[in-house]
């Protein structure tokens, strides 16, 4: 599957920088995404990538740089901002309200009403049913609240509402970090059928196995700043490993 | 794939009455014990603890408390705390009660209709205002709630102290009377009326849920389990009614009430109490709250907030926004509450609501209230706010001395938690 890499990305984050008092979290980094790709985003610990990632689905601002979707700039100022823009984020700690239900959490902020302007919890769940037959058939407890769920179910909430709304540009932190092995693999599943549809994908993740299989190009930062980007075919597990650890890109050294 | 439907249809098999009937356990568990301790002491009293005066009373003086534990409930559930209540009840009643005596009398008048309106906008929008100022202290300044409402209690209980000059002051206007309990009842006709609708509302709510649910294709109970619920609860709401109209109306009272008009009573006259309008106020409260508690954005957003602050503000929600309004509507119960409580002592004393804030939040808790928030439910608070006041009652009139009542109240309040500790842990939903 080659991705198509002409014309105008679906994303670009340009020259984007976020200081914590005097920490550079990100310093002048510039990434971009195209339609139907995945991006593997690599690096340590306080790499920067989780901060990064924060900044596109807004529940950070960035100092300085610009985020275009389409080639046009646009304004995150808060996660409701990047929600209009079908910014959609599937967090490591898995964002969801333990004590509600899986209707109320996949609706979380975007609640369907009635016509007197009260919740619809009766539709909202018949909606959670349909898109759960998709994802995940086995999913079975609707009225439980999402804390007698299963690391995979938590996941597939989460997944459910990224997929529900339509997202264009999805961010996965971490995504199987808490999942056994038959889970990870239905995520990796997901991932190519999101890609197939045409979805830009951000995965961050520790695991090289995981990247090189799913994703189409990976970006790798260090101590903040961008180390480089190339596609996963041009690169062995132990470039991307010197990337990580060394911060130097081989490619560019050797060239 | 699967059949949405079918699949809905197949929940594991049921076991036992409460789960029939859907029943919240815990909400089971704490009807049975409040029952369990008015049969107590209607034994010990022999029969006068359940007598229709009694249980008046004890309605009547659960009001207050009950109004501020509903908003209580949505502070807790939000992981804060409001420890100012009790101040800011005497707060928002020593503005109205200066309003109404000293303020209005001079401007329209000592028999005006405007005096109950204005004192009753007075007190709530006093109420709402510091409870806003509390709330953006907490949400946008970052203060502890903690911190705030007990600098809270300690200026407004003295603001309270400072403009009534310490001295109480005595309330006569009538129409701000009614809102008290013995002096604003509903007589039996209205009653019936509004007990009769109250249980066709309720009915309908229920119906209307299963409604909803066949429409979605999910299992409901079976229709006689729906049908014992409904019946109960219809019988309960009437059955209170049919007691509180069988309390009469002293003949002493009732003859002032005739030459007030001029008239003469007739001999053999008799009238009955009916529902006092301070306790119609709180059952219009609970319900409004109930409402938006399950039914709107904002409460869904309060007990998102209380599950998991991050989730909640990464899914977009303004917490902090948030923060001021479920303060502001605190306050806004603390000064309705302010109204019935100057109301029934038909006085502003310097001192009045003084420990009400832990009464209100004992009442939250016992009601099933989680201080680590994102549970809680109205009914539980206004039981729990019941259930005290019940208890406070029963021991006054067997003759328990008052040091003895607070002690068994705080145990009670200590023991309720305990046992909820543990029942959380054994359904595992303690992690």
């Amino acid at each position: 599957m080659s991705v198509d890499r002409s014309g105008t990305p679906l994303l670009e984050m340009r020259d984007i920088s976020i200081a914590f008092g005097g920490v550079r979290a990100v310093d002048h980094v510039t990434v971009d995404l195209w339609p139907g790709e995945v991006v593997g985003l690599l690096g340590h610990n306080g790499a920067g990538k989780s901060t990064l990632i924060k900044i596109l689905s807004g529940a950070y601002k960035a100092d300085s740089g610009e985020v275009l979707i389409d080639g046009k700039p646009v304004r995150i100022d808060n996660p409701r901002d990047a929600r209009t823009h079908n910014i959609e984020t599937i967090y490591q700690t898995l964002a969801l309200a333990d004590n509600l239900d899986a209707a109320s959490n996949l609706f979380l902020g975007r609640e369907l009403t009635t016509p007197l302007g009260l919740v619809d919890d009766a539709r909202m769940e018949a909606e959670t049913r349909r898109i759960m037959a998709k994802l995940n058939p086995n999913f079975r407890k609707f009225a439980d609240p999402v804390k007698a769920l299963s690391g995979g179910q938590r996941q597939s909430v989460a997944i459910a509402r990224a997929v529900y709304f339509n997202a264009r540009i999805l961010i996965m932190d971490e995504p199987t970090a808490a999942l056994g092995v038959h889970e990870t693999a239905m995520v990796a599943e997901l991932v190519k059928e999101l890609k197939a549809q045409g979805l830009g994908i951000f995965l961050i993740s520790h695991d090289i196995h995981d990247v090189m299989g799913l994703c189409d190009r990976v970006t790798v930062m260090k101590n903040g700043r961008l180390v480089g980007s190339e596609r996963v075919e041009d690169v062995s597990e132990d470039d991307i490993l010197s990337m990580i650890i060394l911060g130097k890109n081989p490619r560019r050294e050797a060239a | 794939m699967s059949d949405v439907g079918r699949l809905a249809g197949g929940t594991p098999e049921r076991r036992g009455l409460a789960d029939t009937l859907e029943l919240d356990k815990r909400l089971f568990g704490m009807v049975a014990a409040f029952v369990l301790l008015c049969l107590g002491f209607w034994v010990w009293t022999g029969g006068t603890f359940l007598s229709p005066r009694n249980i008046f009373n004890i309605a009547v003086q659960t009001v207050a408390v009950g109004i501020m534990a509903t908003g209580m409930v949505f502070v807790i559930v939000t992981r804060q705390i409001d420890l100012s209540v009790g101040a800011l009840l005497a707060m928002c009643s020593a503005t109205m009660a200066m309003t109404q005596a000293y303020v209005l009398p001079g401007v329209v008048g000592l028999d005006s209709p405007l005096i109950m309106p204005v004192t009753v906008v007075v007190g709530l929008v006093v109420g709402t205002a510091i409870g806003a100022l509390h709330g953006w202290l907490i949400g946008y300044q970052g203060i502890p709630s903690f911190i705030v409402t007990l600098g809270g209690l300690f200026v407004w209980r003295n603001l309270n102290w400072y403009i009534t000059n310490g001295q109480s002051v005595a309330l006569t206007n009538e129409r701000v009377l009614d809102f008290g309990g013995t002096e604003g009842v509903l007589g039996r006709g209205p009653s019936w009326v509004v007990g009769g609708l109250l249980a066709l509302g309720l009915a309908l709510a229920l119906l209307g849920a299963r409604r909803a649910k066949r429409r979605h294709g999910f299992a409901v109970k079976p229709a006689w389990a729906e049908g014992l619920l409904i019946a109960v609860i219809a019988g309960a709401v009437l059955g209170f009614v049919a007691v509180l109209n069988a309390y009469p109306i002293a003949a002493t009272k009732l003859r002032r009430q005739f030459e007030a008009r001029g008239e003469v009573m007739p001999e053999g006259f008799t009238a009955y109490h009916g529902l006092p309008v301070s306790v119609l106020l709180l059952i219009v409260v609970a319900a409004v709250m109930t409402v938006v508690a399950r039914r709107t954005r904002f409460g869904r957003y309060i007990f998102a907030t209380g599950g998991n602050p991050d989730a909640a503000e990464l899914s977009g929600i303004n917490t902090r926004w948030l923060t001021v309004k479920v303060f502001a509507l605190m306050g806004f119960l603390c000064g309705l509450a302010a109204l019935v409580s100057q109301a029934r002592l038909q006085s502003h004393g310097n001192d009045i609501g003084t420990l009400d804030e832990l009464r209100v939040i004992a009442a939250a808790v016992i009601g099933g209230t989680a201080l680590a928030g994102g549970i809680g439910t109205i009914y539980g608070a206004i039981l729990g706010a019941l259930i005290m006041q019940s208890l406070q009652s029963g021991m006054g009139m067997v003759g328990v001395d008052t040091p003895f009542q607070n002690i068994v109240v705080g145990a009670v309040l200590v023991v309720a938690v305990w046992i909820d500790t543990i029942y959380r842990k054994r359904t595992g939903a303690l992690k």
